[in-house]
């Protein structure tokens, strides 16, 4: 079922070893950062930069612990997955973000809408888009004509 | 006045027909979402939040409480028909109410969750009607040194008393921590790690945070599954009415389970799925029919059932009087306090003592009407397990996107396009939520770090700028050294158990609620 060898002999686990990396990025880009940012010279032995060092300490620390899991193969066996429902679903919150500012709600979420329809195997995009547009579109009246939501609206929104 | 007044006046300002309504959508969605796997009341509460900005806070806060109360009852649906827990605090409901479902016994196992998720709401809200005034007024002898000790507290036992390990926990509260430093500090007005975008000034914002992790998140991983083994819902067979020997096994894993449930929802001792694990293994203890447990053991749905509910009224006891929540809700809720200008802690209960009071009689208004939503309609919310997942999960999305762009509408010109901030932050914290699932991460701690952190902050240095900077200020009373010591123990007691080989801890991973 699984392609890596479990149980007795463990190896080195390297995405998790990506994880220590990464965690100690942050770590060093928050000690950089709060380095980097001037302001008042405190009076105060504790200021805005003390707590953010303490974050970046905590971070470098786990990052190491988990570094030595990583090594040991501490961390639970992962399932194997699927990557194109993952990228359908990325694909359509994208588009979203790109076009929501101009398109309005409705458009860019009932491509949102299609697209995760499509990560779970449904099509077809000329069926789901419309039926993602239209349900958008109610949910966008009724939020933002009954709710007072403020919610984007674009050419198609503002006839109403 | 005492509490009997209080109470009453309570439920005078829960029955005003406006406070009946929003109740009444409380419960309504908190059900719907609790028997829909997949979202559960964290994500739903955070999704309101930006929606009920502009209503009237005591009515939105009673909808929140309906919403969390609702999600317990709600899940209990799923675990017993369908043997997929809506909520993690049902996971243990699956295990008996399931085998009964099959044996055509769904309708007594509903029964028994939804009667005893009342008996037990109903005491433990009443719990926390009579026992709030008092942590009140203890309450009010703590300092920032206490508050900071409390919290500390909090984080530990959110992120590594329970779940498989304190390393991972740990992790998950830093993130939070970290992305809680993003935007401008409260007491100096400074800006701290904005990178220069004037979009994070207001530092990250609770919704949509919540929203990548749970539902973006959540879609994410349930997408990408290999694994797609058709779920089959058990139909309600017969009647949903308890035999008389039915309720003579369920009357005292009610209570029990409400015993257990309560205190362990009041203490910073972690969330109702704790709670529903150990009411399981003591009704198997004190069962006369041990050789049921695993086989369709009524006591084994009525107890932690009853434990999860009465639980889920204990968090409210810490997070009303002190303003400490212990489960990722509480935290959202907190965060829907905070929106309206209201501070939960004991001045709370001084200052709004009409809204504080009107809440908890709101909850036992809430409570009835979930038992009239659960029982006789039971059939309309097993119609809710049959929606398609690509239409259940592309709706989700839609109503994600909605409560993000609500709370942070803000533009972001890309190479001159103009486009949405928020959603490029759902964006990335949703692929965040993935790899923390994929990884075996708990969520709920990224959450709390977020909401507590700043607040923990502000205790942390208000109490050493009082000391001038000395940190044996920390630990200047009694009351601060135990937080401390129960904090400590909160990581070390659960990492020897580990140790040792326990596997008790690894099931009760506290997740999404």
């Amino acid at each position: 079922m699984s392609t890596g060898s479990s149980g007795e002999q463990r190896r080195p686990d390297r995405a998790v070893l990506v994880i220590a990396a990464v965690l100690m990025v942050v770590a060093i880009g928050i000690g950089y950062g709060t380095m980097q940012q001037g302001g008042v010279a405190g009076y105060s032995p504790v200021g805005p930069k003390t707590v953010p060092y303490i974050i970046a300490a905590a971070l470098a620390g786990l990052s190491i612990m988990t570094a030595i899991a990583g090594l040991r193969g501490d961390f639970p066996e992962r399932e194997e997955q699927n990557v194109p429902p993952i990228l359908w679903i990325l694909g359509g919150l994208a588009i979203q973000m790109l076009t929501m500012k101009t398109v309005g709600f409705s458009l860019a979420t009932g491509v949102l809408f299609a697209a995760t329809a499509k990560g779970f195997g449904r099509g077809p995009l000329w069926l789901t888009i419309p039926v993602g547009v239209v349900f958008s579109f109610i949910v966008w009246f009724i939020f933002s004509k009954g709710l007072q939501l403020s919610l984007p609206a674009g050419p198609f929104e503002r006839l109403f | 006045m005492n509490t009997f007044e209080l109470l009453g006046q309570g439920l005078l300002t829960a029955m005003q027909w406006s406070n009946l309504l929003y109740a009444l959508i409380g419960v309504t969605l908190g059900t719907a979402v609790g028997v829909l796997p997949g979202i559960g009341p964290a994500l739903t509460v955070a999704l309101l939040l930006p929606v009920t900005y502009k209503l009237d806070p005591a009515g939105s806060l009673i909808m929140f409480a309906g919403i969390y109360y609702g999600g317990m009852y709600g899940g209990s649906t799923t675990s017993i028909l369908l043997n997929t827990p809506g909520e993690s605090a049902s996971i243990v409901t699956a295990l008996e109410g399931n085998k009964m479902a099959r044996k055509g016994r769904g309708g007594p196992a509903l029964a028994t969750a939804a009667i005893g998720s009342f008996v037990a709401g109903l005491i433990a809200t009443l719990g926390l009607a009579f026992i709030a005034p008092s942590v009140v007024k203890f309450a009010l002898s703590f300092g920032p040194a206490e508050y900071f000790g409390l919290m500390l507290l909090a984080f530990m036992t959110v992120s590594a008393a329970f779940g498989d390990s304190a390393l991972r926990g740990i992790t998950s509260l830093t993130i939070g921590l970290a992305l809680g430093l993003i935007g401008i500090d409260q007491l100096t007005g400074q800006t701290r790690l904005t990178m220069g975008l004037p979009n994070l000034f207001d530092g990250i914002s609770v919704t949509t945070l919540a929203v990548a992790l749970f539902a973006i998140g959540e879609t994410f991983a349930v997408a990408s599954q290999k694994v797609t083994g058709e779920e089959k819902v058990e139909s309600v067979k017969g009647s949903v009415w308890m035999t008389k020997d039915d309720w003579k096994r369920s009357w005292m894993p009610w209570l029990r389970g409400t015993a257990i449930g309560f205190p362990i929802g009041a203490m910073p001792a972690g969330g109702a799925d704790v709670s529903s694990f150990l009411s399981y293994s003591a009704e198997r203890t004190f069962s006369k029919h041990p050789e049921e447990f695993g086989h369709g053991a009524i006591e084994g749905v009525a107890g932690p059932e009853a434990a999860n509910n009465a639980s889920a009224a204990g968090t409210l006891v810490p997070l009303l009087t002190l303003g400490l929540p212990t489960t990722a809700t509480a935290a959202i809720m907190l965060a829907g306090f905070q929106q309206f200008g209201l501070q939960p802690g004991p001045l709370l209960f001084v200052t709004n003592a009409t809204l504080v009071w009107g809440l908890i009689a709101s909850l036992l208004v809430a409570n009835l009407m979930l038992l009239v939503l659960n029982l006789p309609l039971i059939g309309l919310w097993v119609k809710l397990l049959t929606i398609p997942r690509h239409w259940l999960y592309a709706g989700i999305l839609v109503f994600a996107t909605l409560g993000t762009i609500g709370a942070d509408g803000s533009t972001f010109s890309l190479g001159g396009i103009p486009v949405s901030f928020g959603l490029g932050l759902l964006m990335l914290f949703g692929i965040l939520g993935y790899l923390l699932r994929r990884f075996h991460y708990p969520i709920a701690p990224v959450v709390v770090g977020l909401i507590l952190g700043p607040m923990a902050e502000k205790s942390l240095r208000q109490a050493l700028q009082i000391s001038q900077g000395d940190p044996t200020a920390l630990f200047h009373s009694w009351i601060a050294i135990v937080l401390w010591l129960l904090a400590a123990s909160a990581v070390l007691v659960p990492m020897y158990m580990r140790y040792r080989g326990s596997k008790v801890l690894e099931q009760i991973a506290g997740d999404t609620d």
